[in-house]
């Protein structure tokens, strides 16, 4: 009896004492910075300059790769709630979840690094690139003004045309304007091919599409007016946005299934020549390039509506790194990310993965479509950047609005309503909260 | 009075020896299912954002779930496709079990190839159905193996963009689901029809009675409760399913497509809404134990009968 009892209080001993030693932080090299990344498509040329980095200064760099992002964001989130984040890594969330991450102390403020050397590091790099990582003096997030992230590369959302398809179709001019693009869309469909295609299944791709018209028909502050409860939805201005889609819609502009089409479907059938227009962003290059090489395609703008206000995409840094705060290693890890970022290994970057590198210098290494999407890096917006965000109900609302619309479910005065409604009660809640 | 405490002692150690024993799982159980559950229930009533402090709130989250519509859409429509696996795919699977449990020709070939769809990965199913269900065109043709072959066969007036369709996407995803899960119910049936004695089909045979008269009079009565625990096992699944939905319509069409799990999902991964989407997950989680409860009891019910 007594031996079965001291057996089982072994096995019981044995069964805790594994959970919580495995529970426990994993022996950690002390020379060996560690990073944590999502880019599935960069990891090799990363390992391949972390063996560079080690082999010139002797700093040993772990890089670990946890895909897809969502998963990513998942493990940065549970791994900052039980204070085990790597020495480098990403925030892949709104700019208010950043700055959570900053005022919880759990990301180091690079500002000082960058304005060394006369501000040497922060001029090499694409401004919007940097305006991301930026919290300026006025922020709503209370954080201390600074520069808390190094881009790897920069990255913007336009419309790509395909070449030959237009040509079959007899579209001498790449279309410039709504109507042009109109009268193309219908040479495209009488010749039996899809106008834009695009993974609106993915549905931020139709709000950003839907944010450029914004811009364009009535201006940044107008937009911010709005999220901040001052102009409405049902305001003309937005009834023209919401228009957009509906017009696009009925002119048979989209390629079937364009609401629920995941983009990786979306890049196959742009590659695959099913589609003459596509809304993608310019990470599109290598995903092209590795589906149909011989694909004879360039970048436009989306096509203005309004002709005096300026056509803003979404853009600005695509992938951007911050230096864990806590980290024992935290110089080691700016001395790395600042070699990362320095011209030699970013044009490494642009010829190996062909993003646009986030330092400016490294521009001459891109590929010509590439040099398409940095012409147009000045024309860039991100939500990351504005001053004020749309509430995430509101956001929804109007995202699965434009759906409805596409498929032609409700109109655009029945969408601008219900959106409108929902920020009220939003408002509301948040008043009540307050 | 000796004898007595002696024989006390001896049971109290024959109860600790028993709890010891259990100990280690128990051990398991609370950390790895109590303790999330009431972390959960815990959260739900918090608001949270993943990070920094959590808000108490009380039952407000509850409150705000009850009159979001969305949310009980989403639950309508993952009753929708419980009761499309319930019906159809159920009653396949009940028929294809009562034909290979027959002697028949290739029964073993039919058998592994009708359990083929429920091992392969949802999100390879769910991409293999978007293909078969694409409404796109090349050169005049169409992508999708559903339309294309509508079209050969002069039925091009079907043809039809399935997914982005209101009125025929979740319809797709729940007869896709059923294709999915009919495997799980054909093997769980036919083991049960195996088990019948088949001495009462012959006192059947001999009494003169018919086939109907035999499948009705003998095989059902043998086979409920097989069909019990396959409709609980189709109830849960079904209610639960979402990655086919994922993998087929992205992050859905308007809110036709959305169940309850992609609302959870959506609420900690967009919204970042973590009390919410645990509130979300209670509510859920109740619903499913209340419906659970019912069918034990209906069970209970038909077994007395």
């Amino acid at each position: 009896m007594k031996k079965i009892i001291a057996l089982v209080l072994l096995v019981v001993m044995a069964v805790v004492g594994c959970f919580f030693w495995g529970c426990g932080k994993k022996p950690v090299n002390t020379n060996e910075i560690l990073i944590w990344h999502w880019m599935t498509d960069r990891h090799q040329a990363f390992e391949t300059l972390a063996q560079q980095y080690s082999e010139q200064t002797g700093v040993a760099i772990k890089i670990q790769l946890f895909a897809p992002p969502d998963t990513y964001s998942q493990r940065i989130t549970a791994s900052a709630q039980a204070n085990t984040l790597p020495d480098i890594f990403g925030i892949l969330d709104k700019k208010e979840i950043f700055a959570d991450f900053i005022k919880y102390g759990l990301v180091a403020d690079l500002t000082d690094e960058y304005k060394k050397d006369d501000g040497a590091w922060e001029q090499a790099m694409f401004p919007k690139a940097l305006e991301v990582n930026r919290f300026t003096a006025d922020n709503i997030y209370d954080v201390k003004p600074g520069i808390y992230g190094v881009p790897i590369d920069v990255t913007n959302i336009q419309m790509l045309y395909n070449k030959d398809l237009l040509e079959k179709a007899g579209v001498k001019e790449v279309p410039r304007t709504f109507d042009q693009f109109l009268a193309a869309v219908k040479k495209l469909n009488s010749v039996g091919i899809s106008g834009l295609v695009s993974g609106w299944g993915e549905i931020w791709l139709a709000d950003a599409f839907a944010s450029n018209y914004a811009f364009n028909i009535m201006g940044e502050q107008k937009i911010m007016d709005t999220y901040q409860g001052k102009v409405p939805y049902t305001d003309p201005d937005w009834l023209k946005v919401f228009r957009v889609f509906k017009t696009l819609s009925e002119a048979g502009a989209f390629a079937e299934g364009v609401v629920t089409k995941p983009n990786k479907e979306a890049e196959q059938d742009f590659a695959l020549g099913r589609a003459a227009f596509a809304y993608n962003g310019s990470w599109c290059v290598n995903v092209y390039h590795d589906m149909n090489p011989d694909l004879n395609y360039s970048a436009m703008l989306p096509p203005k509506m309004n002709p005096d206000r300026p056509m803003k995409i979404w853009g600005g840094a695509g992938s951007s790194f911050v230096v864990n705060e806590q980290s024992a290693k935290k110089e080691q890890a700016i001395a790395f990310l600042k070699w990362l970022s320095a011209e030699k290994q970013q044009a490494y970057l642009a010829r190996e993965t062909r993003n646009l590198p986030a330092n400016r210098k490294a521009l001459a290494a891109i590929p010509e479509v590439l040099s398409d999407f940095a012409k147009v890096m000045d024309n860039t917006t991100h939500p990351t950047i504005w001053k004020y965000n749309e509430l995430p109900k509101v956001t929804e609302a109007f995202d699965k609005g434009l759906q409805s619309i596409v498929i032609g479910e409700k109109t655009p005065k029945q969408v601008a309503e219900e959106v409108q409604k929902v920020k009220e009660r939003e408002m509301e809640k948040q008043r009540n909260r307050q | 009075m000796a004898k007595r405490q002696k024989m006390s002692s001896i049971k109290l150690a024959d109860i600790s020896e028993n709890y010891l024993f259990i100990l280690p799982a128990v051990i398991i159980f609370a950390i790895f299912y109590i303790y999330p559950f009431i972390d959960i229930i815990n959260l739900s009533l918090h608001e949270w954002k993943g990070i920094g402090p959590k808000v108490f709130v009380g039952l407000r989250n509850f409150k705000e779930l009850m009159s979001d519509k969305i949310w009980w859409k989403s639950i309508w429509n993952a009753t929708y496709i419980t009761l499309w696996a319930l019906t159809f795919q159920n009653v396949l699977a009940f028929m294809l079990a009562l034909a290979c449990d027959r002697e028949i020709r290739f029964k073993k070939f039919y058998r592994v190839v009708f359990f083929i769809p429920p091992v392969l990965s949802q999100v390879v199913v769910g991409l293999i159905w978007r293909w078969i269900l694409n409404a796109g065109k090349q050169d005049g043709q169409y992508i999708g193996l559903l339309n294309h072959l509508l079209d050969s066969i002069g039925l091009h007036h079907l043809t039809n963009d399935w997914l982005s369709d209101p009125a025929t996407a979740l319809t797709c995803i729940a007869i896709v689901h059923c294709w999915m899960g009919f495997g799980w119910g054909f093997i769980m049936l036919l083991a049960g029809l195996q088990t019948i004695d088949k001495q009462l089909y012959e006192a059947a045979k001999v009494d003169g009675a018919s086939s109907w008269s035999t499948f009705w009079n003998v095989t059902i009565p043998m086979m409920v409760p097989v069909i019990l625990v396959v409709v609980i096992l189709t109830v849960l699944g079904s209610m639960q399913a979402f990655i086919l939905v994922l993998s087929m319509v992205g992050q859905g069409l308007v809110h036709h497509t959305d169940v309850p799990v992609t609302r959870i999902l959506g609420a900690m991964q967009g919204t970042k809404e973590f009390g919410y989407a645990c509130a979300m997950g209670v509510n859920f989680a109740i619903i499913l134990i209340a419906v659970s409860a019912l069918m034990k009891m209906g069970s209970n019910k038909l077994k007395q009968a």
